[in-house]
């Protein structure tokens, strides 16, 4: 399975990303945001960083990438995205998912062991957990609090396109405590936590068994591994 | 030189956290008579000919699509200067 992992100006997490989807039995394939040649991935992920400095708003530049042209075309006839904190800015600057994501409302960069709530499973990336399940993965960031119109909010809410919703504590001001969002078909995926970062024993958040043991971001990669075996 | 300037605030029912930052440090430096402080952005389209009504029409869809996004912000006005 050949997972597609952009790299922007600008992206920091691209090696990550690609680590995440080797440990979990994917083949990683790196793309480049000025080439409009997918490779023939069978999924995308739009990796965190700072594309092209944040200038004008965060991922609205990356939007307008050659690369994003093929995977809003590719998305549109349901290839699996993913997009990761920057990645997930990327996807609402280009319209795959709706609402925008602004400054923390506590005014600063938070990084911390985030935990979440699974809302939703029938999506390529989310399919190997529980409706439900609690998961602890890593967040950074300076601009992820999530809002949307009241209309836009309700709908997400009434299809059930709320994918992650922060517990215990929202770190950034997001509006009915959204973490991630799923599109109506399922194939597109954006968070503001990092699952790349809780992959591997010894490197991930820490646990109740032991310190930085934490893999539940490997969920996110086996899943889109079954669902592109199962397309 | 002539030139379409867009400008872009965030939306006015929106908290704008920079712009609430700049206003604490304002009131810590006794300046407790501004009530608000709001952060926007003004961008210059700089021209080496004479700007046209197309120029405007572009520039304010360009405004709209891509230095502004509508969710969060509104472009509050598309000025020329030729």
């Amino acid at each position: 399975m050949r997972i597609g992992v952009v790299t922007f100006p600008g992206t920091l997490d691209d090696r990550d990303a690609q680590r995440a989807v080797r440990l979990a039995g994917g083949e990683p394939v790196a793309l480049w945001h000025a080439d409009t040649d997918l490779h023939k991935v069978d999924a995308v992920v739009l990796p965190g960083g700072f594309s092209f400095g944040d200038y004008l708003r965060c991922g609205a530049i990356a939007a307008q990438a050659p690369v994003m042209e093929s995977i809003i075309k590719a998305a549109g006839g349901g290839l699996p995205v993913l997009g990761i904190c920057n990645g997930f800015q990327v996807l609402v600057e280009s319209h795959l998912l709706p609402g925008g994501l602004i400054r923390n409302d506590v005014q600063t960069f938070v990084c911390r062991d985030q935990k979440l709530i699974v809302e939703n499973v029938d999506t390529a990336w989310t399919n190997e957990f529980t409706l439900g399940q609690e998961i602890t993965i890593p967040l950074k960031n300076g601009e992820g609090g999530y809002i949307a119109d009241a209309e836009t909010l309700k709908r997400l809410e009434g299809e059930g396109l709320v994918a992650f919703r922060y517990k215990d504590f929202n770190p950034n001001g997001s509006m009915n405590d959204i973490a991630g969002l799923r599109n109506e078909r399922g194939n597109v995926v954006g968070l503001m936590p990092h699952p790349e970062h809780a992959v591997e024993p010894g490197f991930g958040p820490d646990t109740s068994a032991a310190m930085r043991s934490g893999v539940d971001g490997l969920g996110f990669f086996k899943s889109v591994l079954n669902s592109v075996v199962n397309a | 030189m002539p030139k379409i300037i867009v400008e872009v605030m965030p939306k006015a029912d929106l908290l704008d956290p920079a712009g609430k930052a700049v206003n604490n440090a304002l009131h810590r430096n006794g300046h407790s008579e501004i009530t608000n402080v709001r952060i926007g952005k003004r961008i210059e389209l700089h021209f080496d000919r004479a700007v046209t009504d197309d120029d405007i029409a572009a520039a304010t869809k360009i405004g709209e699509d891509f230095l502004s996004n509508a969710v969060i912000e509104d472009v509050v006005s598309v000025t020329v200067e030729n």
